[in-house]
């Protein structure tokens, strides 16, 4: 790597920094003997040696380095506090061919954005994060951070960290290393030529992975803030040397880079017209869409239909099936599941609303032309929203039926015992209740000859909508159906 | 091959129908009810369509995720509902700031607090008011159908895209938990690349999407050519449905389910002699504030009627709207409840006495 780097400043600096407002565009925003300046020297120097320039996403953070855009050439973006790693997901999914790097300190990354933080490690997302932990909150004036060493004094403990209300330190890289995802793990600081060497080892490790997309990459930096901690800059080495490298050691905790192969670059989204066709709408079917118009009377109002009874009984993909039926002859039509407080205690209705019109609110509390009860309790329940001259149909094995009007048309069915007996599982009860339920129109003459004719046709099309690769289900609902009719027609 | 538009959908899978048919990239979200639907239909079709669907740890890691895709100059998307909302508004305030194209459905349910998963219109004040800190707007789209969930994604993007800001679309729990019969649009190509996309090089630097800006008169210029571009939208992009307004004395104004349970009793009120109509904001931000005061004004209306599922929080534009011309009374339910037509029929005909 020595030939290409040269003395002086990386290319993927700006220079002047145009983006930094006011008359100084020489030099970085940060305080005398500050960390990051170097920090940020060993990025661009990486940026540029691996040649990524072109296409990285630098994360900047809130904090010190909020500025972090005034110096690098690179793609940017300001996230909220802590939410570095969540917006460089988004990114790095979004862009597949894009570099991310994500900048933190130790209160955006390891406070309030420890979730994201660790979240994206977990997830082994392909971006590389550099962590300065300087043991306090910099950009704020010099506040506790989950990294402040047990006894030291900030602005916010004036009285020193004590573990026993405030915690302990938190040691972010060897948290890391509990998740299986992450490649490379690795503490380095910063306080002699020597640690500077090594950490720029890191450093360009980190951003290698990034380019050859190994996966998450993590290099903590222990770095120096002597105006927040109030020292000079021989105390603040003294400080990192003898407190916190005992405390957070150095070196190298993982790194599985050689072990993993280079990551590819899936595609990225795109927006095909002929795969959307395909994938999402449904393919034409002769028996199905657009063929008829139902002319019957019955139709020239809205026609209200509620089904109730407990969950597992099919009772809402009943009311599907008839909706679909009402769908393919051109109807609107409206599905409405009970949702909210009723469905606890395993109870399960719906309404479905058939009409020509617009369908007004798709919930029925009265006025319902055709009820479906398969337990007393839904029976009880719902009855009385049923029209005097509506249709009941009731499981007969589970209902009693109470005094109800003489105009009003109830059937009882054992729809369970027909399915299980003639169609061999009480999985098709619903099929059962719609053969059933075309008997009684017919009986009751309430449709027209045609559309009487049609009703199993539509009821074939919806099923074979639905179940159109399963054959043997297509024709178990056939039987069903006409298990259903033989089965009330005795 | 023959393909057919027609289906039966959920809303809440309408809407993903919508979004991918709309040209959406990516989506990313955390799981609530009654939102659920939208994570399960874009968990399944995202990926089959080569987009990124992927499940965030968190509503705040989403609405941050969402962001990063939009900024780097992809159509994108989130979901949730009331207390997930509440948790990404950190987020839409960034993304307003930064003026970033972005959607999100609010399948709204029952609050405060935890409240329960039923239907509830109270997320109005939180989408539509700001919700997050700043002086900052989102545009609301409110379905009032599975068929407007699927064809207002569409709006959504285009909205988003063109004014550079956030849209929400805003349905309550029974919009996204119902089925109704739907017709697919045609899907067509929508080529999307902006310009001001993060990282794109321009001149020889790379862009950068920012809302830091220390100086007062910097932070404050941007404020005033946001307020310029929301007072635009406010003059452009209001809409609404009407329902016998013309000889109407008395207006409901009901958006989502509340304006389909209107509908059905305005009918049984017409057929009883009551001249009785109704607004439909199709849109809530901005609010439909010029068709309502031409309402007020027009010599027949002699008030209003808000029907809210929320202790009353779209009343306050109508009255602004009208400014007070007419008299603006509330029929709301909470909990999850949903008002019956009989129910608005009698509020209706209470108001018709005292106005």
């Amino acid at each position: 790597m020595s030939e290409k780097i040269k003395f002086g400043r990386s290319p993927v600096f700006f220079d002047p920094f145009e983006r930094r407002p006011g008359p100084i565009k020489k030099n970085m925003h940060y305080c005398p003997g500050c960390g990051h300046g170097i920090l940020h020297k060993l990025v661009a120097e990486a940026i540029d040696y691996h040649g990524i320039q072109g296409k990285t996403m630098f994360m900047v953070p809130v904090g010190c380095a909020v500025f972090a855009y005034y110096y690098f050439n690179v793609g940017a973006i300001s996230v909220p506090h802590g939410r570095a790693p969540a917006v460089g997901t988004g990114v790095a999914r979004a862009v597949p061919d894009s570099y991310v790097i994500s900048y933190q300190g130790d209160g955006d990354l390891a406070a309030i954005g420890f979730n994201e933080f660790l979240q994206a490690a977990n997830r082994g997302e392909k971006i590389s994060i550099f962590f300065v932990n300087n043991s306090n909150y910099g950009m704020t004036g010099g506040q506790m951070a989950p990294t402040t060493l047990p006894g030291q004094k900030t602005a916010t403990t004036p009285f020193g960290r004590n573990v026993l209300t405030d915690g302990f330190p938190v040691h972010v890289a060897e948290m890391v290393n509990t998740l299986t995802a992450p490649v490379y793990i690795e503490r380095v600081a910063l306080t002699s030529t020597a640690r500077i060497m090594n950490a720029k080892k890191a450093v360009f490790k980190a951003i290698e992975n990034l380019k050859n997309r190994k996966g998450f990459s993590f290099v903590e930096v222990l770095a120096p803030c002597p105006v927040n901690l109030k020292m000079t800059a021989d105390q603040i080495n003294d400080f990192i040397e003898n407190q916190m490298i005992p405390e957070f050691p150095l070196g190298c905790i993982r790194d599985r880079s050689a072990e993993v192969e280079n990551g590819t670059v899936p595609a990225p989204p795109a927006h095909d017209v002929e795969s959307v066709k395909k994938v999402l709408f449904p393919p034409a079917m002769e028996d199905a869409a657009d063929i008829k118009e139902n002319t019957s009377e019955i139709f020239n109002r809205e026609l209200r239909i509620k089904m109730a009874g407990f969950g597992g009984q099919g009772i809402l993909s009943l009311g599907i099936t008839l909706a679909n039926m009402a769908r393919l002859r051109n109807f609107n039509v409206s599905w409405m599941p009970s949702y909210g407080p009723e469905q606890r205690g395993g109870a399960a209705s719906c309404a479905v609303i058939v009409s020509r019109n617009r369908i007004p609110s798709p919930m029925i509390s009265k006025d319902c032309d055709l009820l479906i009860a398969t337990t007393q309790t839904a029976l009880d329940k719902y009855v009385g929203e049923l029209k005097n001259d509506g249709i009941l149909i009731y499981d007969n094995t589970a209902v009693t039926l109470p005094e109800l009007p003489e105009t009003m048309t109830k059937v009882g069915v054992d729809a369970v015992g027909i399915a299980s007996r003639d169609v061999g599982s009480p999985k098709f009860v619903n099929s059962v209740l719609i053969g059933v339920l075309s008997v009684v129109l017919e009986q009751k003459g309430l449709l027209n000859a045609e559309d009487q004719a049609d009703f199993e046709q539509a009821f074939t099309a919806a099923v074979r909508e639905k179940f159109g690769k399963k054959p043997g289900a297509v024709e178990s609902n056939a039987q069903a159906f006409a298990a259903g009719r033989q089965g009330i027609a005795k | 091959m023959a393909y057919s538009n027609s289906l039966m959908l959920k809303g809440n899978e309408a809407v993903i129908h919508g979004a991918l048919i709309a040209g959406c990239d990516c989506y990313f979200g955390y799981p609530i009810t009654p939102a659920s639907e939208v994570a399960h239909s874009a968990a399944k079709l995202f990926p089959m369509l080569n987009r990124v669907f992927l499940q965030a740890e968190s509503e705040i890691g989403a609405i941050n995720m969402v962001m990063g895709a939009a900024a780097a100059g992809k159509r994108t998307m989130t979901a949730s509902s009331g207390l997930g909302i509440s948790l990404k508004q950190e987020g839409v305030s960034y993304i307003a700031a930064l003026e970033l194209p972005v959607v999100i459905v609010d399948i709204t349910r029952g609050g405060p607090g935890l409240g329960n998963i039923g239907p509830e219109q109270s997320d109005y004040f939180q989408v539509c008011k700001g919700g997050g800190h700043g002086s900052y707007r989102c545009l609301v789209l409110t379905p009032n159908s599975v068929q407007e969930m699927c064809d207002m994604a569409r709006t959504a993007f285009d909205l988003a895209e063109k004014y550079r800001m956030p849209c929400y679309i805003m349905a309550d729990g029974v919009i996204g938990q119902m089925m109704e019969s739907v017709r697919l649009p045609e899907p067509e190509d929508r080529p999307y690349d902006p310009e001001w996309k993060m990282g794109k090089a321009v001149d020889g630097k790379a862009n950068i999407v920012t809302s830091i800006y220390l100086e007062h008169n910097d932070l404050e210029e941007i404020n005033r050519k946001l307020q310029k571009k929301y007072a635009e939208v406010q003059a452009a992009e209001q809409r609404s449905e009407e329902l016998y307004t013309d000889d109407a004395e008395l207006v409901i104004v009901a958006y989502g389910i509340c304006s389909r349970v209107a509908a059905g009793a305005i009918e049984q009120l017409r057929a009883e002699g009551y001249k009785v109509g109704m607004l439909r904001p199709q849109r809530v931000w901005p609010f439909p504030s010029d068709a309502l005061m031409k309402i007020a004004t027009n010599g027949k209306c002699k008030g209003f009627l808000s029907v809210e599922l929320s202790a009353g929080q779209m009343i306050e534009d109508v009255r602004l709207a009208i400014e007070c011309k007419k008299p603006v009374h509330l029929y709301n339910r909470m909990g999850g409840n949903v008002p019956s037509c009989d129910e608005v029929v009698e509020a209706a005909k209470k108001v018709l006495k005292e106005i």
